[in-house]
């Protein structure tokens, strides 16, 4: 009984950190209508400049966290302004062809520049280990995953659905040009999201280094795992992603404890049973465009 | 002079030049070495393109009076690739040996070639039984996985190790660990309580390690692609493996030298058997990673052995012949070669071109702060037991 407790905290776990690295995909692709499969490439890039800071600069894990998400954000910003907003109008083939081309560079980029080597960020001993919970084995550090995700979860949500910002963004996503009309700075609310997505990603890179590793093929390696969340949350609310992983993690991680043969198909099945089920995801809407 | 007589003159000039080149050929040795430069092998191949180019600066680039010239080219471990280089390189560059080949698909692509082409064929670094089978015209001075996986599979059974899990990756070179290491195991008398394959492509150990945990054996056996045993030994500490008394064993790939301190103190106490050990005690090993240490800033691995004593090879067998670059001839000349290597004595079996060599046992510790792969057991001149034709 308390395995079935230890293996449903690491699958939340598990979960809490895909949705963290895909949600802002979620943003991108849901809101903005934006196919933007170069999503992993930000994640990685907070990942590797969580690692500098950490292992070569010495900065506290807890410090070099908050910069990940900053240092991500400005190159979504300089690469929104510069290079994406081009891309808006043009169709979804363009975009992919554009952001698969930008994922490539940035994996000879980071690959020329630290390395192919995998490598780890040195964490805090406070992080490492678990502690037995009535029995439960609770990992620490994955534990820390739970608890700043979940902050981050509930602070999006309300953003989205309680700010004035968060309504203005709807309202630009629904109908630019009216958006425009009634004095929404468009471009700049686009701008702002795409930088904010990039910087989640960027929080989600520096988290799963710990878990998943960091190299420079993390981008490709981790893409098909972002497209399933927002192909099974469905991407009109940031609710749908938070579940669909949440489901996706457990699953996995439950389907590799008990079936360990079927292990990698699971998180596969379920995909491919929700789409029969409801083919714009969980939580989709028929697309409105 | 009229223009007529100065085109005569140039022709006349070019001619000679012409004339020249092949002679001047004649005096160069090509080795093309085709290595992951780029792509998830790319260390591999690094570790090796380093040892060759420190090999040729301690030994000369001449070689029975003839220039040793390099030609490096980049498959990114793509079989594909390999094969294309491999061709480009026999045909158009007249190259005298092809080398390197990071991982076993890359050699595989390459061997009918070099029977047509009477090319040997030096495998520096990829280590399936088979690939020396596929052409007469191979020799390889790596490793094969049989011999540390069935030297591990002896020695856990003979060390009171009784009960094992194992965790393999699910490819070609996974399946093969867990086979050769369970014959020797199981005949030891050993019992394996769980066996698990993981996807090769695996971001989360978590799940696999639980169930690990839960079969309460004495050890882990474990195989997975370097670079993911730093993430498999970080969880397997998270998840508390190490405080419940189970010990980690695998073949020595899992801790190579140039991941070990990456992983942190979750790798202290690791058994693994393996061909080399940056810790290797003796004074040619002690130069050696003094010299590589120097010229690149980093500790040789089992891999940057395997491309050093590969150039030797090929600088010994031109001795050997006196320069000549007939095919048959050099691996004549390079079969039963013995020699010490930093990783030890080593010689190529006569009849396989295979390597034998010492397989060690050794065990993490820390050693100046760094940690180390430490030597404490030695099987002698194991051969591969791996070939399929006996």
């Amino acid at each position: 009984m308390t395995t079935l407790f230890t293996i449903l905290f690491d699958g939340v776990a598990y979960g809490m950190l895909l949705f963290v690295l895909a949600c802002g995909l979620a943003v991108t692709l849901g809101l903005m209508n934006f196919v933007n499969l170069a999503h992993g490439a930000f994640a990685m890039a907070g990942g590797y400049i969580c690692a500098v800071l950490v292992n070569n600069s010495g900065w506290p894990f807890f410090a070099a966290l908050p910069l990940a998400f900053v240092t991500a954000a400005a190159i979504g910003v300089l690469l929104e302004r510069t290079l994406y907003r081009h891309l808006y109008t043009r169709s979804h083939l363009d975009q992919v062809l554009f952001t698969i081309g930008l994922t490539f560079m940035s994996v000879a980029a980071v690959d020329y520049i630290m390395g192919s080597s995998r490598i780890f960020i040195k964490l805090p001993a406070a992080l490492e280990g678990q502690f037995d919970l009535f029995g439960v084995g609770v990992g620490r550090y994955r534990l820390m995953i739970i608890v700043i995700c979940g902050l981050l979860t509930l602070a999006l949500q309300l953003i989205l659905s309680k700010t004035r910002f968060g309504s203005r963004l709807r309202a630009a996503v629904d109908d630019p040009r009216v958006a425009s009309g009634l004095g929404i700075n468009v471009p700049q609310v686009f701008a702002f999201t795409f930088a904010f997505g990039c910087g989640l990603a960027g929080l989600g890179g520096a988290l799963s280094a710990e878990i998943l590793g960091l190299d420079p093929y993390f981008p490709l390696k981790f893409m098909i795992y972002f497209l399933i969340v927002v192909t099974v949350g469905g991407s009109s609310s940031i609710t749908g992603p938070f579940l669909a992983s949440l489901l996706l993690g457990i699953g996995d991680v439950a389907g590799k404890y008990y079936v360990p043969k079927m292990g990698p198909f699971v998180i596969y099945t379920i995909m491919i049973v929700i789409l029969i089920w409801r083919p714009n995801g969980l939580f989709g809407r028929a697309a409105a465009r | 002079m009229s223009i007529r007589s100065h085109i005569l003159l140039a022709a006349g000039a070019a001619a000679a030049i012409l004339a020249l080149t092949p002679a001047y050929a004649q005096e160069t040795v090509k080795i093309g070495l085709i290595l992951p430069m780029t792509g998830g092998q790319a260390s591999t191949g690094k570790q090796i393109d380093n040892a060759v180019k420190l090999y040729m600066q301690q030994n000369g680039d001449t070689v029975a009076g003839k220039k040793i010239e390099v030609i490096l080219k980049d498959d990114a471990a793509v079989p594909d690739n390999t094969k294309r280089l491999a061709q480009e390189l026999i045909v158009n560059d007249k190259v005298n040996f092809i080398a390197g080949f990071g991982v076993t698909p890359a050699a595989l692509a390459a061997a009918p070639l070099a029977t047509q082409g009477k090319v040997p064929e030096i495998v520096m670094a990829a280590g399936t039984s088979i690939i020396t089978e596929r052409s007469p015209y191979i020799v390889r001075t790596s490793f094969t996985l049989a011999q540390s996986c069935t030297i591990i599979g002896d020695w856990a059974a003979k060390n009171g190790i009784k009960k094992v899990a194992t965790l393999t990756s699910d490819y070609a070179p996974g399946n093969d660990a867990l086979n050769f290491f369970k014959q020797n195991f199981t005949a030891g008398g050993g019992e394996i309580v769980e066996e698990v394959k993981v996807p090769l492509q695996n971001p989360d150990f978590a799940p696999f390690l639980q169930r690990m945990k839960d079969s309460k054996p004495d050890a882990v056996f474990v195989f997975v692609p370097a670079g993911q045993g730093g993430n498999f030994m970080k969880q397997y500490a998270e998840r508390g493996l190490d405080k419940a008394g189970i010990k980690v064993i695998g073949p020595g790939d899992v801790m190579d030298d140039d991941l070990l301190n990456g992983m942190g103190d979750a790798a202290l106490g690791t058994v693994t058997a393996h061909l080399y050990s940056a810790a290797h005690p003796s004074a040619a090993n002690k130069e050696f990673v003094a010299a590589y240490k120097k010229a690149f800033n980093q500790r040789p691995g089992f891999m940057a052995v395997g491309g050093y004593d590969g150039i030797r090879l090929i600088y010994e067998a031109l001795k050997k012949t006196g320069g000549k670059t007939d095919g048959d001839a050099l691996i004549a000349a390079m079969k039963g070669m013995k020699w010490e290597s930093p990783r030890g004595p080593i010689s190529i079996d006569p009849e396989t071109r295979d390597i034998v060599q010492n397989i060690y046992i050794r065990k993490v510790e820390k050693v100046d702060g760094e940690l180390y792969n430490v030597e404490f057991a030695t099987f002698e001149a194991v051969k591969d037991s791996g070939k399929t034709k006996k």
